[in-house]
């Protein structure tokens, strides 16, 4: 994984070059579109989320026969009424906030997305999602793409990761994005104060801005570097924000508190990474209780405190979120009470502009080998909605930019019409 | 030459470990560092001597390193630091990223103290008690890989980790069957979905149970068991050569003899030339060169090492050492430091009197690499990953935590270059090696130096020498390794 990185950073030097030059000067800019532009949120299930326990086809026998222990009685699911082809569906019994939010139409939950022959290694499935390729997984995201085609000078906070890490999507050719996990600590500190801590800040800021094209790791690390000091005092306005309701507390609500202060700030974020973890769940996943029950409540708390929140601020209309995993898990619970490695899953919308409702249809779990809507000798979901379709559906109808540029090719047939 | 090997084959050189190795042919120094075995094994000894780096307990508790994870955090740095062995800890991080296995999901399971003792433990800590996961790697660090791809199969951290426990006969359980393949050994694309489900197979019955005085969780321990009745005793084909025959197929043998089938397929996995391969380029990048394409004449003698040496580690390691690639350089700081590398190397360039390696914990989760607690089983994503806004302020502000702390040791040994400024910045970039900065860096340097009038008192050496060390040491140029 790490190989592949090397490349997008050495066709991106001269652009760092470009994009980081001046950072007072894009601070203006990005004030200037303000926070008039449309911003997408999106949320990534880490592990491969058991999206047939997260919308469930609950009056479908095998359902219960083939998840014994596993299956959650119909009698406890958030009944969210019938898709297209009459399968009745419910939420997940702990999704309740978000059963609120698909009451209000708000909600989209697109059935069986995926692609052909789909993988079920984590790192190459979360990276053919990442790069929107089947085929090259290794290059710039799709995210990364779409911030790429944005004019130049880019303000260096116009996409903001909550993880350490650049996820593969975020990754672009010569859009550094930055990685704030919490804003109060985004900070530079000194051994001296007062002046002198000025002072080093300033050559800190004078060392870094030497951007060399002969050099490019140096020159992305001192991208880098100026693309944190040219944004740290934005951030700790952000750090101020208090939000009015109350968000869960972990990581999850924490990230998310930090998205709805840089909309409140007005800071000009267009694209938002947030991720939560815990979906490989191979062993005893619960039903009434446990593992996979408390994955419910953090995703589906956080999200309904954000949506609150938002709606609060009447900022609900100018943000979509996206929720997504690398794949779905087998259809049959494997011995430990949980599920193995599967292949196509749900995707949900959820935001202002959203055109709530159920899009696609759900699996029949008939065990028959050749049942169309199921593959691997009847294991794993077949999907029946191309994952890109939906990412086009996002680039052309909510950010208004191109998605056969940005994709690499034309997924728009067949897009879900959730916009 | 002396202090990039120091750094490549282990965490950099204090200005003392620069003196002692002084002179001395270069061969002599990789052979020795190579071939630790004679080396002592004094490291945890020095712990609380008062001229090494320091460790603190939580709420002044007795060190606790074999049952409280924050303490083996701090003796591993510890290790890191003053270890007579570097290349045997850097090594076991190698390993550590390799078989990455998470201390809090352990935890979860079975407790702080125990689950620290799965990741870690001294067997002489406590009679009865095996090695911890990360002492094994450093067992096996530079030895027999199917010896330690066998150990890690029957590690009870790596059973709890990938759920061996709950792969039986009856319930087949995919995870390490996946991962002992894609991750551990041959590499995506050298085996089919089928291969999953006959390795998961293979490993049936491997379970873990816990042993000794069950009435504290400091004195009880997991061991491995091997559990006959759930092992799937019927045949198992896969799609590559099993034995050195051709043959495909781990015949059906009797559920005692079961363990035979992990050690036929782990041999199986460890002789694959994509193997070999794999581990040759990871290797490589490691210890020669991850910015450009791997030199493949040298990973080919690497793999080709592996394959003729009963697949031993060491003989690798030798091949690349001794290489001429090794020692170009064009090959000096080709390399993304590691957020340990980082903090190991800043700590013995800068100096440690009166700093505590627990300084460092909560810095490095925020720089992205906690020690025990990679982020899942594909480890840490490493070269330009590692480098975000975020994790850049972390490293320039522990930069300057440290240089805060050793503010009076700095300013101290700055003395007979206090003449002039440009006399300390050069006296500053000599002690802290870096790829070479240009004229636009040092001139800034330079008019840091003279923000105020250069006095050279010991004011202001004291004021400006950590404050130059920060700027250094947090510069992009010190973050190559």
């Amino acid at each position: 994984m790490a190989f592949s990185r090397r490349q997008f950073v050495k066709g991106g030097v001269t652009a760092f070059t470009f994009g980081f030059a001046a950072p007072q000067a894009i601070c203006d800019i990005a004030f200037a579109q303000g926070s008039a532009a449309r911003n997408l949120v999106v949320v990534y299930l880490s592990g491969g989320n058991d999206s047939l326990s997260t919308i469930i086809p609950y009056r479908d026998a095998n359902y219960t026969t083939r998840r014994p222990t596993i299956a959650i009685p119909a009698a406890n699911v958030l009944q969210i009424g019938s898709d297209s082809s009459r399968v009745e569906l419910g939420l997940h019994p702990r999704l309740t906030g978000l059963k609120s939010i698909f009451d209000a139409g708000r909600l989209a939950v697109i059935q069986r997305t995926g692609y052909a022959n789909q993988s079920r290694s984590h790192f190459t499935g979360f990276d053919i999602w990442g790069t929107a390729s089947t085929t090259n997984t290794s290059g710039p995201g799709w995210l990364g793409r779409y911030l790429d085609t944005m004019p130049m000078p880019v303000d260096p906070l116009v996409a903001w990761n909550t993880q350490r890490e650049t996820p593969r999507p975020l990754m672009a050719r010569t859009v550094g994005v930055p990685a704030i996990t919490n804003p109060s600590t985004y900070a530079f500190s000194s051994p001296n104060s007062g002046a002198e801590a000025g002072y080093e800040r300033t050559a800190q800021t004078r060392i870094s801005s030497h951007i060399p094209v002969d050099r490019p790791h140096l020159a992305f690390v001192n991208s880098t570097t100026q693309a944190a000091l040219g944004t740290l005092d934005r951030v700790a306005t952000v750090a101020t924000y208090r939000p009015a309701n109350v968000y869960p507390n972990n990581g999850f609500g924490q990230a998310l508190t930090a998205v709805a202060g840089a909309m409140n700030k007005q800071i000009g974020t267009k694209v938002y990474w947030v991720q939560t973890g815990g979906f490989d769940t191979h062993a005893t996943q619960g039903v009434n209780q446990g593992a996979y029950f408390n994955l419910m409540a953090t995703l589906g708390d956080g999200l309904k405190a954000f949506y609150d929140d938002l709606s609060a601020q009447g900022l609900l209309s100018s943000t979509l979120v996206l929720v997504y995993s690398e794949f779905g898990r087998r259809i049959n619970e494997n011995g430990s009470a949980g599920t193995d490695h599967g292949a196509g899953a749900n995707m949900m919308v959820l935001g202002g502009g959203v055109r709530g409702g159920i899009y696609g249809t759900a699996p029949s779990l008939s065990l028959d080998p050749a049942n169309p809507t199921l593959e691997n000798n009847a294991a794993d979901v077949k999907y029946e909605t191309d994952f890109r379709s939906v990412y086009a559906k996002i680039l052309d109808s909510w950010l208004g930019s191109n998605s056969v540029t940005v994709l690499g090719g034309d997924y728009r047939e067949g897009a879900p019409n959730f916009l | 030459m002396l202090e990039h090997t120091l750094r490549r084959m282990g965490f950099g050189a204090s200005p003392a470990d620069l003196a002692f190795w002084a002179g001395m042919p270069v061969d002599t120094v990789i052979d020795r560092l190579l071939n630790y075995e004679s080396a002592s094994t004094d490291h945890d000894a020095k712990i609380g001597g008062p001229e090494y780096v320091g460790i603190t307990t939580s709420a002044g508790n007795p060190f606790s390193a074999n049952t409280l994870i924050n303490d083996a955090r701090q003796r591993w740095l510890f290790r890191m630091i003053h270890s007579q062995r570097p290349l045997e800890e850097k090594m076991a991080l190698f390993w550590h990223n390799h078989f990455a296995t998470a201390y809090s999901k352990i935890a979860g399971a079975v407790g702080q103290e125990r689950a620290t003792r799965m990741m870690d433990n001294d067997p002489s800590s406590l009679e009865g008690s095996p090695a911890g996961q990360i002492q094994v790697l450093r067992q096996f660090a530079t030895g027999s890989f199917p010896g330690m791809l066998l150990a890690m199969a029957k590690d009870p951290a790596m059973v709890y980790w990938l759920d061996s426990q709950l792969n039986t006969r009856t319930r087949p359980q995919e995870n390490f069957g996946r991962e002992i393949m894609e991750l551990f050994s041959l590499g995506i694309g050298h085996y089919t979905e089928a291969d999953v489900y006959a390795a998961a197979r293979v490993f049936t019955g491997f379970n873990w149970q816990l042993a000794g005085d069950r009435a504290s969780n400091l004195t009880s321990y997991y061991t491995f068991l091997y559990r006959p009745a759930d092992h799937d005793t019927n045949a198992k084909t896969f799609t590559f050569a099993i034995y050195p025959d051709g043959g495909k197929t781990i015949p059906a043998r009797a559920a005692a003899a079961g363990e035979q089938d992990a050690l036929d397929l782990i041999l199986a996995l460890a002789r694959h030339p994509a193997t070999a391969q794999r581990l040759a380029t990871r290797l490589y990048k490691f210890f020669v060169n991850e910015t450009s394409e791997p030199d493949a004449s040298l990973v080919n003698a690497m793999a080709q090492s592996y394959l003729a040496n009963n697949y031993n580690i060491k003989a690798v390691l030798r091949t690349l050492f001794q290489s001429s690639q090794f020692r170009n350089p064009a090959n000096f700081f080709q390399r993304y430091s590691w957020p340990i590398e980082y903090v190991v190397r800043a700590i013995k360039e800068t100096g440690w009197t009166g700093f505590t390696v627990s300084s460092a914990l909560t810095p490095l989760t925020n720089m992205g690499q906690q020690l025990y607690e990679p982020p899942d089983v594909n480890g840490w994503a490493t070269g330009p990953e590692w480098i975000s806004t975020s994790s850049m302020l972390s490293r320039m502000n522990f930069s300057a935590t440290l240089a805060s702390n050793q503010r009076f040791n700095l300013a101290r040994d700055a003395q007979p270059h206090r003449a002039t400024p440009d006399r300390l910045l050069q006296y500053l970039l000599a002690r802290f090696p870096n790829m070479g900065f240009t004229s636009t860096a040092t001139n800034a340097m330079s008019e840091y130096l003279r923000s105020t009038a250069w006095t050279g008192t010991d004011a202001q050496l004291q004021t400006r020498v950590p404050g130059l060390t920060r700027l250094i040491v947090g510069s992009g140029e010190y973050q190559f390794n």
